[in-house]
């Protein structure tokens, strides 16, 4: 069954359509890999399926609930949906263990001790165990992502969505992070990943879905999309992608 | 891994001696003019043809004492209504500030509300309100009326918490709404994210403008004596009519000063305790 199915989204900023008729459907513990320009649309899709941003026209379905009604609770949608965003947003009055039990205790309303068990051992699983108590500013940016991640985690969401997690970082940072998603996907994690990674979507997502001007162009398996594109707008992203030596 | 030992080239060593030499220079240059500027000050003002007429009136070392009593009972009003008025004007102030932050139309009025209390009080001259509230309230003889010194402190509560609101503000404004979609995306509600992941930030950041706020305060508070209460000014004020001297001025304006710095100190260590958790670790 789909985990989440968008239909015919659209989404503008001050006239200017960046979704347009989008359609999205994931099944669950799959891996898609949202690919394209920037300005394609990648992150405002996620941000509309996270419900920080209202669309404008479509349904957005999480588990067959329609969570674009407006009746619908946006704290109680988010609560099973895990964000992580490029520049990590961590919370830089907090130490890393603050971080990653703010929501557990007031959102889920976990006990202090209980919630801080459960971070430090996935803290511990992603080798951060002796940063619990540092400050996000003292970490490099693959341990800034990383304690997003688990912070992510910690709320033990349905789908995870991943916002170019890796564009900010030093290239010898990025694999620690790719690392850590590759792990969640053989956990069998739901997740839609905005990525200008191409090795890396070819290599952990299901499906890769070629996004150009608020659609979805392009979708199949990584070997298909990335292989051998029938869209010329696909070949033409891809083939700029190569001269920018990122393939 | 032990680090080498590390001798330094001749390039570093001579770039060191430079530094050291011209550091000296700069010390002795600051040392000689600080002196030379602070003679020349003691010189023109102990020669000039008042001075003993001036250190008559304004540094009577007796006539300070006698008022020194008086003065520090005033004291004590001004530093218990301090504490209150900086209570109460931080509280009024930070829920202004918040309320002006909410958005969508169902909050309009009161946003609407908020922005006209900052405007009004923060334009209306402290004076005018004072009056206005221990002139003008008693008079509506009303049961239960409160104190003269209590329509007064509530006359600078209003008053600051209109300055302080703007500071809360400018303070909730900078934090960059990518806080607020982190926070959000956790699944946090508007008052959650407010309350752990916002103002904890905005406070930090305006803690400098807030306190400084609140040294101003400490020194209006004093203006209560308007309508009766007398605080450390006014029993100057009083000391100085009994003795044709204003010795009493000088000690009230020391012990301001001396009022003031415990809370100055506070405003720096503050700062300086954030600044460092947070780029320490």
């Amino acid at each position: 069954m789909a985990l989440l199915r968008c239909r015919g989204l659209r989404k503008e900023f001050a006239g200017h359509v960046v979704l347009d008729r989008l359609d999205l459907t994931v099944a669950e513990h799959r891996v898609v890999a949202l690919i394209g320009a920037s300005g394609s649309g990648k992150s405002t899709l996620l941000r509309c399926v996270n419900l920080l941003e209202e669309v404008d026209d479509g349904t957005i379905e999480l588990d067959g609930e329609d969570i674009s009604d407006p009746r619908v609770d946006a704290d109680r949608v988010r609560r099973r949906i895990g964000m992580v965003f490029q520049a990590y947003n961590l919370f830089p009055h907090l130490s890393v263990l603050d971080n990653i039990t703010l929501a557990p205790r007031r959102v889920h309303g976990r006990a202090r001790a209980e919630a801080e068990a459960q971070a430090r051992d996935l803290l511990d699983r992603v080798g951060l165990g002796a940063k619990a108590h540092a400050y996000p500013d003292a970490l490099s940016g693959g341990q800034q992502q990383r304690v997003a991640i688990v912070r992510a985690l910690a709320n033990s969401p349905r789908l995870m969505l991943l916002d170019e997690v890796t564009s900010a970082l030093d290239p010898e940072l990025v694999g620690e992070v790719l690392t850590m998603i590759r792990d969640l996907k053989a956990d069998g994690m739901t997740m839609v990943l905005a990525t200008h990674e191409m090795g890396f979507a070819r290599e952990v997502a299901d499906e890769v879905c070629f996004l150009d001007a608020g659609r979805v162009v392009e979708s199949g398996p990584p070997e298909q999309v990335l292989g051998e594109p029938t869209q010329a707008r696909t070949r033409q992203f891809l083939r700029r992608i190569i001269e920018a030596g990122r393939l | 891994m032990t680090p080498r030992e590390h001798t330094p080239s001749a390039a570093q060593l001579r770039r060191s001696a430079y530094r050291r030499r011209q550091s000296l220079r700069s010390v002795l240059i600051a040392a000689f003019s600080t002196a030379a500027l602070g003679t020349l000050l003691v010189v023109a003002v102990t020669g000039a043809p008042g001075w003993d007429r001036v250190r008559q009136s304004f540094l009577d070392p007796e006539i300070g004492a006698d008022a020194l009593p008086a003065v520090l009972d005033g004291l004590w009003l001004n530093v218990r209504l301090l504490v209150c008025c900086a209570a109460g004007a931080l509280l009024l102030g930070l829920v202004i500030a918040v309320l002006r932050t909410l958005r969508g139309p169902v909050f309009f009025p009161v946003r609407a509300l908020a922005a006209g209390y900052t405007y009004t009080f923060r334009g209306l001259p402290l004076i005018i309100v004072l009056y206005l509230l221990t002139l003008g309230v008693p008079g509506l003889r009303l049961r239960g009326m409160p104190s003269v010194l209590v329509l007064g402190g509530l006359a600078l509560v209003l008053t600051y918490g209109g300055y302080l609101a703007e500071v809360f503000r400018a303070g909730i404004e900078s934090v960059h709404p990518s806080q607020l979609a982190a926070a959000r995306s956790l699944g946090l509600t508007y008052r959650q994210t407010m309350r752990h992941v916002v103002l904890p930030q905005a406070v930090r950041r305006v803690a400098p403008p807030l306190l400084n706020d609140v040294v101003a305060l400490q020194k209006d508070v004093g203006l209560v004596s308007l309508a009766g209460p007398i605080d450390a000014v006014r029993a100057a004020q009083i000391a100085t009519a009994q003795s044709f001297n204003y010795t009493p001025y000088v000690v009230a304006g020391v012990l301001f000063v001396l009022l003031a710095i415990p809370l100055i100190a506070v405003t720096d260590w503050v700062t300086l305790r954030s600044a460092r958790r947070q780029s320490g670790g």
